[in-house]
């Protein structure tokens, strides 16, 4: 007799589960950093009305939020530091007096940017956890699976982390809020710098092939002249092999390359033109930018082929842009603010734009709960952000209305060197439709409050 | 008792009230839990099937998961068609496709079906890139499906949802009981336990495996129809092959080629990363030990569950039932295939012993 099939199966059905589990591993994240709220003070304000639990995850001493991460997986490099810089920027504030008294909660889950995932995971912040509000749920893909789930419950859906302008339906899902700049106004002012810098070279575009680089690509349209443009190539984010698209812009001759890329994709592309001898000029979205994340990318994937690169030195004439203040700007009060809040809740992690985005993400949720009252409902908070929020550490000013939901509504354009970004020129700021004049932002961003928290 | 139809409907009705029960008992996340369980058990079930009784490995089942998954999400969108009828066309259009990669897979073994199979759960989510017009790129498609009228405006989706899905699990549990006792079944044991014996004795070696593949195929499409109802969407994200190596490891974890290992891997594959994310999140951890901790878990008990129970969760249940000297009911197959019911337990030491269904 022989042993079954199915128990010979198992072997090799064991072994790929081992492997399976081991890449899974590799792939987790690769940040650390402290988590959750801490306690503080709890000193208590002084203002009137008793505090009452007015609305699902609040009560008299708490205000329970959630949200939905890649902490492992592929989209975890980089962008799992957000949700714990958030995490530092709300225990600074529970450390000092909290939201009218209350502590900020914040809940957030690892969806490993899988959509099926993220539906499960939300649904258990929403129907079981009860918290107040789902805050920054990071992930076009992602998101898009609860947006629908979110607003049938009523649950204010705010300042989702990323740059699809899909948030911004007001009708259709009026409690979700973009935050971050849109790829098409973000395409519009890249390519605006595009047309104006390099008029008569040839352009070459390299994107995400998905609602992020195809959004990009329609507002660089808007912009640049189609005779300029003399090769499209796209990426899908789980092929790494983009030696052919970056072929055929280097055989277009396109002399400066838009890319609407991710961290990785952007690392990838630069040491592919290096390969093949080729310099253009690289001009790239404010989310694949992030000089300390590429240097360290550009290291990393150098070193696996064997070779050893200066990160800084490649990403040296980088061109892109950014809605919030430069790091490398120590003069800045905001950049000082967020730099403190880091070094005494989120050391751990190196203070680069991914926690630059959770702070200031954080902080301008805070700014809404104060603006939504003493003892906010769930509409209290849509409501609030409706009647339009302060800047505050953005670079331009934000969009919101009961018309529109998008966020910030404007940047600057940067240069990359020495691995530091530094801005070139004057704010602009634009809308998303092909006519939209862009214009220059000119009233002065205001300082970050002294007690670094913001006032209703 | 004697009749093994009326047994297995008896326990389809207790496994029914079961539900029934839980879903009003407990929360609504809850009953998206138990929806998403029953969702598993539908695919684990066709896959355990597949591996367990016919002997062929597929790496590729979330694959077919997608299938159904976009089929009947395009149906909903485009074809206001009733709901059963929208599920029955998802698993068809899966089984069909089901039947295609059978006829390739039919001449492969061990590895090679598994490279081709693994090729399939890797490559065909990306045709959502392809045509992005049609099957909405990176993004997917939202999926509108809502409650029923006569339940009333307050009744809550999720139950609703549990209930389908737990229906449809149970009806899909049903038919590959019985398929698992008939004469198709039976092939699939001769085919895997010795090909040139069933050959000899009659039976069609290929069309038997592209037939196991359908029915593996046709569960996973509507177990995939199913995820895109209650998760309101269908995007390339959901069915990366981590999808279709989870749906292998809730088989081999429950007990592979065991229906009720179906049901035991599905339980394990939805709750111990919640129950572990909840312990992690509990303690005070750093991010970055918390977030992979699910991750671990998963891992041990993998590993605890081979180690121990080397049939898997279903073959640990037998053995302690037999501890207490319960002999587990004797499935009435026993008559046609006499060995085919592992003696949970003393597998190692009796190396003989075939796996048979529970």
């Amino acid at each position: 007799m022989n042993r079954s099939r199915s128990q010979r199966l198992r072997v090799p059905a064991i072994a790929v589960l081992a492997t399976a589990a081991l890449a899974l591993a590799a792939c987790s994240s690769s940040s650390s950093s402290s988590s959750g709220s801490t306690t503080g003070s709890g000193a208590s304000s002084t203002a009137n009305a008793a505090l009452t639990a007015s609305a699902p995850g609040i009560t008299a001493t708490t205000i329970t939020i959630g949200s939905h991460q890649p902490l492992t997986g592929p989209a975890a490099p980089g962008y799992s530091e957000i949700a714990p810089a958030s995490a530092a920027y709300f225990a600074y504030v529970n450390a000092n007096g909290g939201v009218n008294g209350r502590k900020i909660v914040y809940k957030y889950l690892d969806d490993a940017y899988n959509p099926t995932t993220t539906a499960s995971v939300v649904r258990q912040l929403v129907l079981q956890d009860n918290v107040y509000a789902i805050f920054n749920g990071l992930g076009t893909p992602t998101h898009l699976a609860v947006e629908s789930f979110l607003n049938a419950q009523k649950v204010p859906d705010v300042f989702v982390a990323s740059g699809c302008d899909c948030w911004n339906e007001p009708t259709t899902a009026p409690e979700t809020f973009g935050w971050q700049l849109d790829y098409i106004t973000e395409g519009k002012i890249l390519g605006q710098y595009i047309a104006k810098h390099f008029a008569g070279k040839k352009i070459g575009y390299f994107y995400q092939d998905d609602e992020f680089g195809m959004d990009g690509v329609k507002g660089l349209d808007y912009e640049i002249p189609k005779s300029m443009v003399v090769a499209r190539q796209t990426y899908v984010p789980t092929n790494v092999n983009i030696g052919p698209a970056v072929a055929a812009l280097h055989a277009a001759g396109a002399q400066v390359i838009v890319s609407f890329s991710i961290p990785a994709f952007t690392a990838l592309l630069k040491l592919n033109t290096l390969k093949l001898g080729y310099s253009p000029t690289l001009v790239v979205s404010d989310v694949g930018s992030d000089p300390i994340t590429l240097s360290g990318l550009l290291e990393a994937f150098a070193k696996q082929g064997g070779a050893t690169v200066n990160g800084n030195q490649l990403t040296a004439g980088i061109i892109t842009d950014g809605y919030l203040p430069t790091l490398g700007d120590a003069s800045n009060s905001w950049i000082a603010l967020f730099k403190k809040v880091h070094d005494q809740y989120d050391a751990k992690a190196p203070f680069d734009g991914n926690v630059l985005y959770g702070e200031a993400v954080a902080y301008t949720f805070v700014q809404a709960m104060l603006k939504a009252g003493r003892n906010p409902t769930r509409a209290d908070l849509v409501n609030a952000i409706n009647a339009g929020l302060p800047q505050g550490p953005m670079v331009a000013p934000f969009a919101y209305s009961s018309t529109n939901h998008l966020g910030v509504t404007g940047a600057y354009i940067g240069v990359i060197n020495n691995g530091v970004l530094t801005q070139e020129g004057s704010v602009l700021t634009t809308d998303t439709t092909a006519s939209g004049a862009i214009t220059t932002v000119t009233a002065t961003q205001q300082p970050a409050p002294t007690s670094g928290i913001p006032s209703p | 008792m004697r009749s093994p139809l009326l047994r297995i409907l008896l326990a389809a009705l207790l496994g029914a009230v079961i539900v029934v029960i839980l879903s009003i008992k407990l929360n609504t996340f809850r009953d998206y839990q138990i929806a998403e369980i029953a969702i598993y058990v539908t695919a684990i079930a066709g896959l355990t099937v597949l591996t367990g009784l016919s002997g062929q490995i597929s790496l590729g089942n979330g694959a077919f998961m997608a299938i159904g998954g976009y089929t009947a999400a395009l149906l909903l969108a485009h074809l206001s068609w009733p709901f059963i009828v929208v599920l029955l066309i998802a698993g068809l259009a899966a089984a069909a496709t089901g039947a295609i990669v059978g006829v390739a897979a039919a001449r492969l073994h061990g590895p090679y079906l598994a490279g081709v199979t693994l090729m399939l759960g890797v490559a065909l989510p990306f045709l959502a890139y392809v045509y992005p017009a049609t099957l909405g790129g990176d993004q997917g498609l939202n999926v509108v499906y809502s409650t029923p009228a006569f339940l009333g405006a307050n009744f809550p989706p999720t139950r609703w949802q549990a209930w389908i899905s737990s229906a449809v699990a149970l009806v899909v549990l049903v038919l590959l009981a019985n398929l698992g006792r008939s004469r198709v079944g039976r092939n699939w044991r001769a085919v895997r336990d010795d090909e040139v014996a069933a050959a000899l004795a009659g039976v069609n070696v290929g069309r038997s495996r592209v037939l196991a593949f359908v029915v593996s195929a046709a569960c996973a499409g509507l177990a995939g129809a199913l995820l895109a109802i209650i998760t309101a969407l269908v995007a390339p994200g959901a069915f990366t092959i981590t999808l279709s190596i989870a749906l292998l490891t809730g088989a081999v974890i429950g007990g592979l080629g065991t229906l009720f290992g179906a049901i035991w891997g599905s339980l394990v594959i939805v709750l111990v990363p919640v129950y572990a994310t909840d312990v992690a999140t509990s303690h005070g951890l750093s991010t970055t030990v918390a977030s992979n901790i699910p991750v671990a878990a998963y891992g041990v008990v993998l590993i605890l569950v081979m180690l121990i129970f080397p049939q898997g969760i279903q073959g640990g249940v037998l053995w302690v039932l037999r501890l207490f000297g319960i002999s587990a009911a004797r499935p009435s197959r026993t008559a046609s295939t006499p060995d085919a019911m592992p003696s949970a337990g003393e597998t190692p030491a009796r190396p003989h012993e075939k796996e048979g269904t529970q």
